[in-house]
């Protein structure tokens, strides 16, 4: 059958919000249809991975721990992304970030001021906008494209990583493991919700989604943003430089994804690993689009999505389900609400047959 | 056999499994289509690659699964991106991490497990040749992948549809205006891209390391990816940066092998850096740029 897709006067407000739902209904279908291909318990291994993160105080507790970086990142890369500027190496300028952070430990094991962690989390931003001005630079001065450049340094990020923890960083005590010492307890992020794993980077990105809020949804910096990522040339006329658009996007969400690596090697992990980023880049461009690229939205999905791990990680235990899984629902959710996003701006209507 | 033999012995076979994912990605790219799923689509096609040749021994069905794997995959991007004009990099994306996921999924009882591989084919006198010898002993999926490498070359520049391929990536309106199906050919593009990544997987899986672990593709679906910035969206450069990349993954080895002080992770990520100075290189001079990379690549079409 051909359809055509016709563009709405107006975005659906209504379509809007059952785009995501559409799109979980529709993972949640094809996932159990998968699972149960592979031979695991479907029923049980999709009801797990739903229901388990929120059925327990230690589980809800891991997901607001998901949450954080994910969040941090995905409101960075929206406000990017709104401005049509594709920063897609969030996960280089975590690296980098935790690189960076990690620095200070690594260089002063013996430092025990209490401003270290507040030290590492400037440097960390530090490191995320740095890596991420590297590709505002090739954008706005070499004319670049920046998906490439993003994710070209996301590439280049893993191997400096790799060369500082199988070499110089290297933890001389720690049977050869390509991590570095666990820091000392100056280094660490104070923690939020006594007897969990939470920690204050739980704040840092509260704040970042209320900060992005204002700045998107309330401000004019934020208006002028968008228009210089969607109508270059109406923003020339009114005096906003897309140059500026450009670099503020990449530095404001390489910063947030810097200060996510800073949390996490000073929080949950206490050092610096190769497993450091475990996806978070990558995954917090699925939070930015499902949260339909709003700041509110971004918070909803990024708790769907740590929930996502989390119940991951149980039905691995209670239902025997690979932890490839979670890959592959974060893969069908993304997919699934591409297209269903479509509708919010597009009607679809049969299509007439062309006059031959 | 000293350094020197054992990279020219090494490259041909180590860029393959890039030339052909390259080769595919330069189609859908030249098409007007920025796909970013090419690691997943590479890993699903290794994985079921394998797992067919692990059931069967038989190598043409494993390189056929192989292919249609990622072809399907291939078409899981197809539909948001060209029937509903989705953001083509979220949905690249979005495959890369679904068909990944699955590769894992399947290949998760075939963990550590081997296959046969294809045997080299011996040519006389020439196999014989000192220096030059393990460089022209290669198996058959090889010289297959660079012929391939060169029918495309010809048909871009010489046939019909290698022209309509082109107007469409370049100017899809246009295209559309004299008739030609826009939408039809950058689906073709999809299908065709992901069957050469499916067998770039099969070949990694099953032939160069025949064997399978998750996350064996390790990378390499991304080096397609910078390969075709890298050689300027042309098929000559993109097979002859397949084949460099090739020689430098074989001379990380003998970096690591003979404690050489370059750390190899120096050597990991030059194909990336290189790609970077590439892009600085053709973007900064904007008639060059016109004349190298394709004008409507990520922007979707509508009627």
């Amino acid at each position: 059958m051909q359809f055509d897709l016709i563009r709405r006067d107006r975005a659906s407000i209504s379509m809007a919000l059952l785009a995501p739902l559409l799109a979980l209904l529709a993972t949640g279908l094809v996932s159990w249809a998968i699972f149960a291909a592979i031979g695991t318990p479907a029923g049980l291994a999709l009801w797990t991975m739903a229901a388990s993160p929120f059925t327990n105080w230690y589980d809800f507790s891991e997901v607001l721990l998901k949450m954080a970086p994910l969040l941090l990142i995905a409101q960075g890369l929206a406000i990017g992304f709104r401005a049509r500027v594709f920063n897609i190496g969030a996960e280089g300028q975590l690296i980098l970030g935790a690189i960076f952070a990690s620095a200070l430990p690594v260089w002063f094991p013996g430092a025990t001021s209490p401003l270290l962690w507040p030290a590492m989390m400037v440097a960390g931003m530090a490191g995320g906008a740095f890596w991420a001005g590297i590709a505002a630079f090739w954008r706005t001065r070499l004319n670049a494209n920046e998906i490439l450049v993003t994710l070209m340094l996301s590439l280049i990020a893993v191997q400096v990583l790799n060369w500082l923890l199988l070499g110089p960083w290297k933890d001389p005590a720690g049977f050869n493991f390509p991590q570095t010492a666990m820091f000392q307890a100056q280094a660490l992020l104070p923690g939020l919700l006594p007897g969990t794993r939470v920690n204050i980077a739980l704040l840092f990105a509260s704040v970042a989604s209320v900060a992005a809020y204002i700045l998107m949804q309330r401000g004019v910096a934020g208006y002028r943003l968008v228009v210089t990522g969607t109508a270059p040339r109406a923003a020339g006329y009114a005096g906003f430089s897309a140059a500026r658009g450009v670099w503020l996007s990449l530095l404001i969400s390489g910063a947030a994804a810097g200060l996510a690596g800073a949390a996490e090697v000073a929080g949950p992990l206490g050092q610096l690993q190769r497993s450091v980023s475990q996806g978070y880049g990558f995954a917090a461009i699925i939070v930015a689009y499902l949260g339909g690229l709003h700041p509110l939205g971004i918070v909803v999905s990024s708790l769907v999505m740590s929930a996502l791990y989390i119940g991951g990680d149980n039905a691995a235990v209670f239902a025997d389900l690979p932890q490839a899984a979670v890959r592959v629902v974060q893969g069908l959710l993304l997919t699934f609400y591409l297209i269903a996003a479509t509708l919010v701006r597009y009607r679809i209507v049969r299509a007439r047959v062309a006059p031959a | 056999m000293s350094p020197l033999e054992f990279i020219l012995a090494g490259t041909l076979a180590a860029a393959t499994p890039l030339l052909l994912a390259a080769l595919g990605e330069l189609v859908v790219e030249r098409s007007g289509v920025l796909n970013l799923g090419v690691e997943g689509m590479m890993a699903l096609g290794a994985a079921v690659a394998f797992i067919v040749s692990y059931h069967t021994g038989g190598h043409a069905l494993a390189f056929v699964a192989g292919a249609l794997a990622g072809m399907g995959a291939a078409l899981i991007f197809a539909v948001p991106v060209l029937m509903f004009r989705a953001n083509q990099v979220a949905a690249g994306l979005a495959l890369g991490i679904l068909a990944g996921g699955l590769s894992a999924l399947f290949g998760r009882p075939y963990e550590s497990l081997t296959v046969r591989a294809i045997p080299k084919i011996e040519i006389p006198l020439l196999s014989d040749l000192p220096i030059l010898g393990g460089m022209l002993t290669q198996d058959g999926v090889v010289w297959a992948s660079l012929a391939m490498a060169a029918l495309m070359a010809w048909a871009f520049r010489s046939t019909r549809l290698g022209w309509r391929i082109r107007a469409v990536g370049e100017n899809p309106a246009a295209a559309h205006a004299i008739g030609t199906p826009v939408l039809a050919i950058r689906a073709a593009c999809i299908a065709f891209g992901g069957a050469l990544a499916g067998l770039g997987g099969a070949y990694a899986a099953t032939v160069y390391t025949p064997l399978w672990a998750d996350g064996m593709i390790a990378g390499r679906g991304w080096i397609a990816v910078a390969l075709v910035v890298f050689g300027t969206w042309q098929t000559g450069r993109v097979a002859m940066g397949a084949i460099l990349f090739g020689a430098l993954s074989i001379g990380e080895l003998v970096v690591q092998a003979t404690g050489i002080a370059i750390p190899s992770q120096a050597l990991a990520a030059l194909p990336y850096l290189a790609t970077i100075v590439v892009l600085a290189l053709i973007s900064s001079n904007r008639a060059r740029m016109r004349l190298n990379s394709v004008a409507s690549l990520g922007e979707p079409f509508g009627r």
